[in-house]
């Protein structure tokens, strides 16, 4: 190999293809690499394989044998899909997937609208204090959010919201926006100023431009933000606790999920079939618009 | 449209007004905007239009709450009587509160060294392979459920029944553990194991999120570097060390700092695997159990507020790397 020197190879190949290809070859050629592989995406599948398995089994056969004898003895039933959905019992998972859904619903558009407008302004107008207030809205990402709640709580007694979705949505929008500003600023600040400058002298005001030059622009961005604040949203328990624990009016599917793992622990056919619901919604959004999540993921890590 | 809407017509009605009206809010802004954006220096008042609401809610929201804690943080279980750094010498000198703290350290320091490598490994290996999208698929597929579902994955892995004839184990590790002769453990209360079983959830979420990103850091590798490197015979492990390690460097630190900071605010997993007993607490969670369960608002504020005071070191050491990785 090391005989080969850079002139030989000019002519006949594609250095790049050759490179990959080889490059692949020799790593899979090495039989740990594929072992090691294997095993990683078998420890990454198997429990949630087991448990889905389990969601189909009867109550009696999850409770008394392990999910791997399904495949010696299988039995399959729909019955806790049907107990989950069942008005006996308390657990009716349908109203809290609507409560999810109109938590999240809200929760994503709200604080995306709002980003956009107070990123556009940092990204494109001059105004005294912008540096300062720039900066101190990125600082407030690192603000955990348990420093807050109890105070929000309390301002949402004071004004009786408690109990409603407007706790939610207003919580939500909130402790979304210094990420969502910051990661649309990014985005916006890309985009050549030559076309800003065009539509002014087209004599273009910041409102006609925000809609008709930046928006059709940044659909990707607002599309990566979106999905991963609808996940946050969807997959929150802290948020719902403090602010929905109380009742079950306005609690989300995952607030539900726990509670069933707390008080009926061994209930695992009530506990297998709701997980797989809960994980239904979040699973689709995440195969369907995986490039865009994986491009909010990047814009969000690798930038800072 | 401000009670609780408890049928489903209902909670929808409310939604679409509400959204109604947050879009009647934004069109009286944009209005406004629209109209003051016309006269001489009229920019900077369009500026602060569109940065109003967003700020308002901050404020309201995340400056004043922020605020509030600390302060509350130097009061008694009531709120009533100022008692200096009381809560926090308890959150130091306490029996169950030094456990909190020995357990926020093993999550800190284990998730993302373990998550990060594991990550770093895989995108390595199924780099350009074949199947990388399937395979890449399944390590990134727990990132999309809740902390919730997986702990009730994991609780079903770790499932313990008595150890008596005719009892059959239906938890994976113990049926494991009995396939090679051992007697199954109660795998959530034996302490310290639980914490580390704990910790395996949050290595199994974030794995997917460290391999993305080191993935794409891979990609990035101009193809030149690794061909002159491959024409000069170097072998896997000496191209790892020397060109792709210090290649993604910077990379791999942001997605430390980011587990890191992702682990210390763990809560959900602790709370739906064991609620915090069998001494599995950790800050985050405790915080909860404090303001909640034991009625204690100041010690649960003084948690979170050393929370905050956590993530700050760890948020430095970020952007110092990046900075310097920038230059």
């Amino acid at each position: 190999m090391s005989t080969v020197t850079p002139l030989t190879t000019g002519p006949e190949i594609t250095p790049k293809q050759l490179s990959a290809s080889t490059v692949a070859k020799k790593k899979l050629s090495s039989p740990w690499a594929s072992l090691a592989v294997i095993i990683i995406a078998v420890l990454w599948t198997v429990p949630t394989f087991g448990l889905l398995v389990s969601s189909f089994r009867p109550e009696r056969a999850i409770k008394r044998t392990g999910w791997w004898t399904f495949f010696s003895d299988p039995q399959v039933t729909m019955d806790n899909y049907k107990a989950v959905f069942g008005q006996d019992g308390g657990i009716n998972l349908a109203d809290f997937f609507v409560n999810s859904l109109v938590i999240c619903i809200p929760s994503v558009l709200i604080p995306l609208a709002l980003a956009a407008v107070s990123a556009y302004a940092f990204a494109w107008i001059e105004f005294k204090g912008k540096n300062f207030l720039f900066l101190a809205i990125f600082a407030l990402q690192i603000v955990p959010l348990q420093v807050t709640l109890i105070p929000v709580l309390e301002i949402f007694v004071k004004i009786h919201l408690t109990g409603t979705f407007w706790t939610l949505w207003l919580a939500h929008s909130t402790f979304a926006l210094p990420l969502a500003i910051y990661l649309l600023h990014n985005f916006m600040q890309e985009i050549p100023a030559t076309l800003i400058e065009a539509a002014r002298i087209d004599g273009a005001g910041h409102v006609s431009i925000f809609f008709k030059v930046m928006l059709p622009l940044l659909t990707p961005a607002l599309a990566a933000f979106g999905i991963f604040q609808f996940l946050w949203t969807w997959n929150d328990l802290l948020v719902a606790l403090v602010f929905a624990g109380g009742g079950n009016e306005v609690a989300p599917i995952t607030l539900q999920l726990a509670n069933l793992s707390g008080t009926r622990g061994t209930a695992w056919q009530l506990l297998s079939a709701g997980a797989f619901v809960s994980i239904l919604v979040p699973v689709t959004v995440f195969l369907l618009l995986q490039r865009y999540f994986v491009r909010g993921l990047l814009a969000g890590s690798v930038k800072g | 449209m401000f009670h609780t809407a408890s049928t489903t017509p209902g909670k929808l009605l409310q939604m679409v007004a509400a959204l109604l009206l947050f879009a009647a809010i934004m069109g009286i802004i944009l209005f406004l905007a629209g109209r003051l954006g016309r006269g001489k220096g009229g920019d900077k008042w369009v500026a602060y239009l569109y940065l109003t609401p967003a700020v308002l809610l901050l404020l309201v929201g995340l400056v004043y709450p922020g605020l509030r804690t600390i302060y509350e943080s130097f009061f008694d279980a009531a709120g009533k009587a100022f008692i200096g750094f009381d809560n926090y010498k308890t959150i130091f000198t306490d029996k169950d509160q030094l456990t909190v703290l020995r357990n926020t350290v093993f999550w800190v320091v284990l998730t993302p060294f373990v998550a990060t490598g594991i990550g770093l490994v895989y995108a390595i290996l199924v780099d350009k392979s074949r199947f990388e999208s399937v395979a890449k698929a399944l390590i990134f597929l727990p990132m999309s459920i809740s902390f919730v579902a997986a702990s009730v994955i994991w609780k079903f892995v770790y499932e313990y029944r008595p150890d008596q004839v005719g009892v059959k184990q239906i938890g994976l590790l113990n049926q494991i553990i009995v396939w090679f002769g051992g007697k199954p453990v109660q795998l959530l209360i034996e302490s310290p194991l639980n914490t580390f079983l704990l910790i395996v959830v949050m290595i199994w979420i974030q794995a997917g999120f460290a391999m993305t990103v080191l993935s794409a850091a891979i990609k990035a590798i101009p193809d030149d570097i690794i061909e002159a490197a491959r024409l000069d015979g170097v072998n896997p492990w000496t191209m790892f060390k020397n060109i792709t390690l210090p290649s993604v460097r910077p990379t791999v630190v942001v997605v430390l700092t980011t587990i890191g900071i992702g682990t210390l605010k763990v809560f959900d997993i602790v709370r739906t695997m064991t609620g915090g007993q069998f001494k599995t607490s950790v800050v985050a969670n405790e915080f909860y159990s404090q303001t909640f369960r034991a009625d204690n608002q100041g010690l649960g504020a003084a948690l979170a507020v050393l929370l905050f005071i956590l993530v700050i070191p760890i948020v430095a050491y970020n952007v110092r790397q990046v900075r310097q990785g920038a230059r």
